[in-house]
């Protein structure tokens, strides 16, 4: 492309998103996506266009991970690095394809046409070992099909029509033409329920917004994203700071390594979920909503845009919803470009501001200052769910679902060593016996409850139930049989931690690179009983001082397993008779691990010269 | 709301007063009382990233430099528990990084070094030693930029952004490979002077911002630090 042509280029794709610096992510995604990198030359066009330092759209690009500088191949394959991938046999897959178009992990072919890459979790884990390739996602393979995929791709077929077939459900909608599967293994009472939509909208349009957040909060709904905070005290927060404009957003980023329940939600019950935020805009008096959608979840978007063009159609978004005079409200789909922090709610509003990720210092809280300044309501998808029905069929019901903290149903994600992995709709309250069994995982060795944030148990907790009083989680539930290694687990899920912390705080930052040099050194058959306590206070202090939930709850796969599985970690430690102490080698760890990333680090690379 | 409202607290006991909206640190600023930072300084919007200044309020640790006062709060700072935090994030920035202070011009003035011999830093550490390979920009005539001994404490990015109103640093990257990066190709391609705010000695807490040619011209053990311990400086807690 020449010089002209690439300004112009990016010149108009700034225009389509209004010049506007705050739409940086949109513009960043079209321009990737174009152009399959954002240069030096890219960047200052950038700025130079939507009126801002070149500094900040490079902060910018070099935060997501699906922004690149350097320029990444035609057809991009990204290959999900998930310990659930990894179990189901991703390292095959990844040598066939590297085999296949003669390019390492982190390569782009010398023509421009392939890269490979890593991604975290892309929510597919269920249907393991699964990659995107550009946005088409491809789902159970096997070295068979990785083969003829990546032959079918160098004699020039498109991503699109690599499909031989297509999921269940609306995956195969002709929108979403996706080999997705749901996996819904049980439909409970509340979400999976009825498809029919829309008459808790219809309720809502006749009661006022007090009326609304008192029937929320007598629900006793809980946020389903993981922290379990009361939706109603949320929403009359939201309600009551004084502003002239709110805004209402969808938590859809659904990053958390074994999660997919969301992905399902929207493939299948999408109205019921624009419904929802429809009903919170009610509530609080908001006109402008956005629902955050992960970009590895891109192939859903066309599918969401028609629903929301429908709702349009039927009168239920945009000016005087339901003839009530004055209700407007709409919402645009923002994408993600693959960050796990974005998740977290304040990240999550910068990212949509055209920011880096990075969470602000609170207070003050999203609900009384957070997109553009204005009091926020940020929930997930399953809670705006929830509220439509709430509204439908009453607070009450509700709440006699479930138990007395923690009311209605669950979606479980679950996967793993199990025969039956997807997605099962359970009441609060459930054990985690029950759950195994449903699932066909009865001789699970360990169960990670909540993904890599939540905590690792042992058969003996597996009567303990699922709910805010025991076992909270946002869903995720994990399943290792007993010819896993524990600490490869641990290991893997600091790996996580530290490609997705935002860098911002120290403790996070530096404190989760420590604790993974100290789980290798375990594992070496290095470590003395003394490592044991330094893992335990450096994850004190990592909790105690990080900034944000991502670094206050990263210690806890180490801090889980060494309380329940003790006598891994002692098999594991090296007795010293003469007191030395074994010695350990940080770079050659770092090497492994850079090895193992398939990343090169610009920082810690040895060979990197200026 | 013509008169400003007192909030009262404690810090380790003592009774303090301040204003409505105030930060803990800047509170215990006026009261002399100090709080120990890296990121934070006088002049600058607090950033709460170091997380040297942690605190607990009513016993929950929470960074004091972007911390709200409240009526009746209960702020704990110099206990043992929190002593060990501070310890661990002051070595985690030193083992970061690639410090080596008995050649460093910093030395002296420099704050990370003050604040490890605050703390009592003083046995080989723990932790193991990340010895990142990181670049020097030279290329400016009178500003070279050592990011070795970087903090990311981001003081130079906000004084450069909300004082110089120029926008010369700014953060790229993320997680441990998040850095400060220049508005250009280099040093010499941004429109950075060593008049700037950003470029001043008040600026960077370490020696990763130098001023060329004047290296020291304070000879070493007649520096800042040289002098007296880090905050106690009775009338100026913060410097
Ligand atoms: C690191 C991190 C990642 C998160 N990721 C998600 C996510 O993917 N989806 C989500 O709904 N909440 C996520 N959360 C929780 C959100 O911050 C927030 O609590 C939630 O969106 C609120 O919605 P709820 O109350 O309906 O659960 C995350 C939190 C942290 C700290
Ligand atoms: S804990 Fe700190 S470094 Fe980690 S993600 Fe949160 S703000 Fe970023
Ligand atoms: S910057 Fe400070 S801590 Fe680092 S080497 Fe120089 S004097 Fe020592
Ligand atoms: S260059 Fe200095 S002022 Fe800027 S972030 Fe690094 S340590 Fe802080
Ligand atoms: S001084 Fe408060 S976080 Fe750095």
């Amino acid at each position: 492309m020449t010089t002209d042509n690439q300004h112009d280029l990016i010149t108009d794709i700034c225009t389509r998103y209004g010049n506007d610096k705050g739409r940086m992510l949109d513009i960043l995604t079209a321009v990737q996506e174009r152009l399959r990198c954002i240069d030096e030359t890219s960047m200052h066009t950038i700025a130079d266009t939507i009126g801002c330092s070149r500094i900040e759209v490079e902060g910018v690009v070099t935060f997501y991970s699906f922004f690149s500088v350097e320029r990444k191949g035609d057809i991009t394959i990204r290959l999900c690095d998930d310990i659930v991938d990894r179990f189901a046999g991703m390292k095959e897959i990844s040598m066939i394809f590297e085999e296949e178009l003669g390019i390492k992990l982190g390569q782009t072919s010398d023509d421009g046409r392939f890269s490979i890459d890593h991604a975290a979790c892309i929510g597919m884990c269920d249907q393991a070992p699964a990659a995107l390739i550009n946005d088409v996602v491809i789902t159970s393979l096997t070295p068979e099909s990785a083969r003829d995929i990546a032959q079918k791709l160098k004699t020039g077929t498109p991503p699109q029509e690599l499909l031989n077939s297509v999921g269940d459900g609306n995956n195969a909608h002709e929108l979403i033409r996706a080999m997705v599967n749901n996996n819904i293994r049980r439909f409970g009472e509340v979400l999976f329920d009825d498809a029919n939509t829309g008459k808790g909208l219809k309720q809502a349009l006749h009661q006022s917004p007090q009326d609304i957040i008192e029937q929320v909060i007598e629900s006793g709904l809980r946020g389903c994203g993981g922290a379990g905070f009361p939706t109603g005290r949320k929403w009359s927060m939201a309600a009551n700071t004084p502003a002239t404009e709110r805004y209402v957003i969808c938590n859809a980023d659904e990053g958390e390594p074994g999660t997919f329940k969301d992905r399902v939600l929207l493939t299948e019950r999408a109205e019921l979920v624009i419904e929802g935020m429809t009903i919170a805009a009610r509530a609080i008096a908001s006109t402008q909503g956005i629902i955050y959608l992960r970009g590895e979840y891109a192939y859903l978007k066309p599918y969401l845009e028609a629903c929301l063009q429908s709702q349009r159609d039927s009168n239920f978004l945009g000016k005087n919803i339901g003839n009530v005079d004055g209700f407007d409200f709409d919402i645009r789909i923002q994408l993600g470009a693959g960050a796990y922090i974005c998740g977290e709610e304040s990240s999550l509003i910068s990212s949509c501001e055209g920011l880096r990720g990075e969470p602000k210092n609170r207070p003050p809280y999203p609900v009384e200052k957070g997109y553009l300044d204005c009091p926020t309501l940020v929930n997930n998808v399953e809670t705006f769910a929830c509220i439509a029905r709430i509204i439908e069929r009453g607070a009450q019901w509700f709440n006699s679902i479930g138990t007395d903290d923690s009311s209605g149903t669950k979606l479980i994600s679950i996967s793993g060593d199990c025969d039956r992995p997807g997605v099962y709709e359970l009441p609060y309250g459930t054990t985690v016996h029950e759950l195994l069994k449903l699932a066909g995982a009865e001789q699970a060795a360990a169960v990670q409850v909540g993904g890599p944030s939540g905590q690792m148990i042992d058969p003996t907790a597996y009567g303990r139930k699922i709910c805010f009083e025991d076992l909270p989680t946002g869903g995720a539930i994990i399943v290792f049989g007993s010819h896993r290694n524990i600490l490869e687990i641990v290991e893997y899920y600091l790996d996580f931690f530290i490609s997705e912390s935002c860098g911002y705080c120290t403790p996070c930052r530096v404190g989760n690179v420590f604790l993974k040099e100290r789980i290798g050194k375990i594992r070496k058959g290095f470590a003395e009983l003394m490592d044991l306590d330094y893992l335990r206070e450096l994850s004190n202090t990592v909790i105690q001082t990080s900034r944000c939930g991502l670094g206050q709850t990263s210690p806890k796969p180490v801090i889980s397993s060494m309380d329940n599985f003790p006598l891994v970690y002692s098999a594991l430690l090296k007795e010293h008779p003469d007191g030395m102490r074994a010695s350990f080698d940080i770079q050659k760890t770092l090497e492994e691990s850079r090895h193992l990333a398939k990343r090169r680090s610009h920082i810690f690379d040895t060979s990197y010269d200026n | 709301m013509t008169t400003e409202t007192t909030i009262t607290f404690t810090i380790d006991g003592q009774t303090i007063e301040g204003r409505a909206g105030q930060s803990i640190m800047d509170a215990a600023d006026q009261a002399g009382i100090y709080i120990p930072r890296l990121c934070d300084v006088e002049g600058l919007h607090p950033q709460g990233s170091c997380r040297v200044c942690t605190v607990k309020a009513n016993g929950r640790s929470t960074a004091s430099c972007t911390q709200p006062i409240e009526e009746g709060l209960e702020v704990e700072n110099e206990t043992r528990e929190l002593r060990n935090y501070r310890r661990d994030l002051v070595r985690m920035l030193f083992h970061e990084g690639n410090h080596l202070c008995p050649i460093c011009e910093a030395s002296g003035n420099c704050e990370l070094q003050a604040m490890a011999y605050r703390l009592g830093i003083t046995q080989a550490s723990k932790f193991p030693y990340l010895q990142p390979v990181r670049p020097l920009d030279a290329s400016h005539p009178d500003i070279a930029l050592d990011t070795n001994r970087c903090i990311r404490c981001g003081r130079c990015i906000r004084a450069s952004k909300d004082i110089d109103g120029k926008h010369v640093f700014g953060y790229v990257g993320r997680g441990i490979e998040k850095q400060v990066g220049v508005n250009g190709s280099k040093l010499s391609k941004t429109n950075v002077s060593i008049e700037d705010y950003a470029i001043s000695p008040d600026v960077c807490p370490v020696g990763c911002i130098i001023r060329k040619g004047e290296g020291f011209k304070t000879p070493i053990g007649a520096r800042k630090y040289d002098q007296s311990i880090i905050g106690t400086d009775k009338k100026q807690p913060g410097n």
